[in-house]
């Protein structure tokens, strides 16, 4: 005890390690000024994506919500009419509706999909003041009729990409200035976030 | 202007001084306490408080409004008179002592502190220093519960064992110096500054200081980590404010302390520009500095265990203490027979 008490050496080590550190670049990112680019696999939220002759890729078949261990999915799928198709196959989603609260983000939902239209993006932003708002109905899912086929779902190589920072450079989704709200996407979510806030 | 100041009242002047540096020493306290969470941050590699206002300036104006309209409670076992009381013992005494520092040499009309140049200003000091640990003991007391109890009787505890050392380190300097008048001390130290000859006392007053200002690593008092809050657990609001105050008054009154009784006071250093840059802004650079060696040391060492805080206390800090004061002693007494 004696020696650990008079180590007088240890204790200017110490100092020397903090003045040290008061000069080192530091690390934080000032996150709503500055947003982090987040990998292109990146499980953030939900989009209902389109082909490209704007028909809804959603068949209604319901695998994605069978498919959630969150129960976090709901779909009622309806038949389509010649006059009214909102899908290329026999049926579509009525209602489509994913309570992100529940939502655990894993992603099986998307492996689920026959069809490739639930996909995950890198947006993350989605706080809110009331529970209501984080119910996300076809609204706020499907992507908007004039902003093409929505965020492409990962070709899978042969498994994890090796350098995901690499691949984050060529693929993310997200403007590291700018975020993601200034994609279109990013714009319309925003406009039409149900909640008190902005 | 000479006219124009001798035909004011003198009582008029203190007082008016007075107001000028409560005000400013308000002021240093805000700011010291974003200069702490800064210099905190960067030698924990985070770059601490920049979202109120640019830099984080405006932080202390945010935390003064928080502090102001957070609800104010008083616990049912709490005795409500003493508690309601303690924070005030603590402000008032941490206050009071700013009455007799000297910030700077006269310029008319007394001395820059507030004019009063104490004959026994050291002295005074200590007094109502050693009040102080009262806010704190019955604060701790009155709150009726577990942790704050614990906080105050620690305190009691390392406060008077700590004041004892810190007294004896003094009183080398006051030997030396032939006074306990704080102005006298600072112009013993035209020459030479006190912490030369009296190093081991320096050393020992340094590290009695952050005891005696209850800081890491010498904050039992308050361990956040053993004892949710020490003494101030129960208190909220701006009567919590108070405390956060008078801990920071404090830190600036050993700074300053420290500074006229080791530094050479408002001396500049080797007499460098010492007609041009006014003693005041070396004596506050001086103050600054030992601000940044408290915050330093809080970063730096990790918090002492009781026994060994008293065990450092009692069986080193004040035999070194004592032993210097003596050696302090017979030095002048040889030196000064013939």
């Amino acid at each position: 005890m004696r020696k650990n008490l008079f180590n007088v050496a240890a204790i200017f080590t110490g100092f020397a390690t903090t003045f040290s550190y008061f000069f080192k670049k530091k690390p934080t990112i000032e996150y709503p000024s500055v947003k982090k680019q987040h990998a292109p696999r990146f499980h953030g939220l939900h989009e209902l994506r389109r082909y490209a002759d704007g028909k809804e890729r959603c068949i209604g078949c319901e695998l994605c919500a069978i498919a959630c261990p969150a129960n976090a999915i709901t779909v009622i799928g309806a038949e389509n009419s010649p006059t009214e198709r909102h899908s290329p196959g026999e049926r579509f989603a009525a209602r489509y509706e994913i309570d992100e609260l529940r939502c655990i983000f894993c992603g099986l939902c998307e492996e689920a999909c026959p069809t490739d239209a639930i996909v995950l993006t890198p947006r993350f932003e989605m706080a809110d003041y009331r529970r209501g708002a984080f119910v996300y109905a076809k609204d706020r899912l499907l992507v908007a009729p004039d902003e093409g086929v929505g965020t492409p779902p990962d070709e899978r190589p042969n498994g994890i990409p090796g350098d995901l920072g690499l691949v984050a450079e060529k693929k993310a989704t997200v403007d590291i200035t700018a975020g993601y709200e200034a994609t279109a996407r990013g714009k319309y979510l925003k406009d039409h976030r149900r909640g008190l806030a902005g | 202007m000479n006219d124009l100041i001798n035909s004011v009242p003198l009582w008029l002047i203190v007082l008016i001084k007075s107001g000028i540096v409560l005000a400013v020493v308000i002021t240093t306290f805000a700011y010291a306490m974003l200069f702490e969470r800064k210099v905190m941050g960067w030698m924990q590699l985070r770059p601490g408080p920049n979202r109120v206002g640019p830099w984080g300036l405006l932080q202390p104006a945010a935390d003064a409004v928080k502090m102001m309209f957070k609800e104010d409670l008083t616990p049912d076992t709490a005795d409500p008179l003493i508690y309601k009381l303690a924070p005030f013992i603590s402000l008032i005494c941490a206050m009071g002592v700013f009455a007799v520092i000297p910030f700077s040499e006269s310029t008319g009309g007394g001395l820059w502190g507030t004019g009063a140049d104490v004959n026994a200003g050291i002295l005074f000091v200590f007094a109502v220093g050693s009040i102080g640990v009262y806010g704190i003991s019955l604060a701790g007391w009155s709150s009726g519960s577990k942790f704050p109890l614990l906080g105050s009787v620690r305190s009691t505890a390392q406060m008077i064992s700590y004041e004892l050392a810190m007294t004896m380190s003094v009183i080398g300097v006051l030997i030396l110096a032939g006074s306990t008048s704080l102005a006298a001390i600072v112009h013993a130290q035209q020459s030479v500054w006190f912490f030369i000859p009296q190093i081991i006392g320096f050393i020992i007053y340094m590290i009695t200081a952050v005891a005696e200002t209850n800081r890491a690593p010498f904050d039992l008092v308050e361990a956040e980590t053993e004892l949710v809050g020490g003494f101030h657990t129960e208190y909220s609001g701006l009567r919590f404010g108070l405390f956060f105050i008078a801990e920071y008054l404090n830190m600036i009154t050993v700074s300053c302390l420290a500074t006229l009784l080791f530094l050479g006071g408002w001396n500049a250093p080797f007499g460098i520009l010492s007609g041009i840059i006014p003693g005041i802004v070396w004596f506050l650079l001086k103050a600054g500095i030992f601000m940044f060696f408290y915050i330093w040391l809080r970063t730096t060492l990790p918090r002492f265990r009781y026994d060994r805080l008293m065990d450092f206390g009692w069986k080193f800090l004040l035999p070194v203490a004592t032993l210097n004061l003596i050696i302090t002693a017979a030095v002048i007494a040889y030196t000064s027979k013939g």
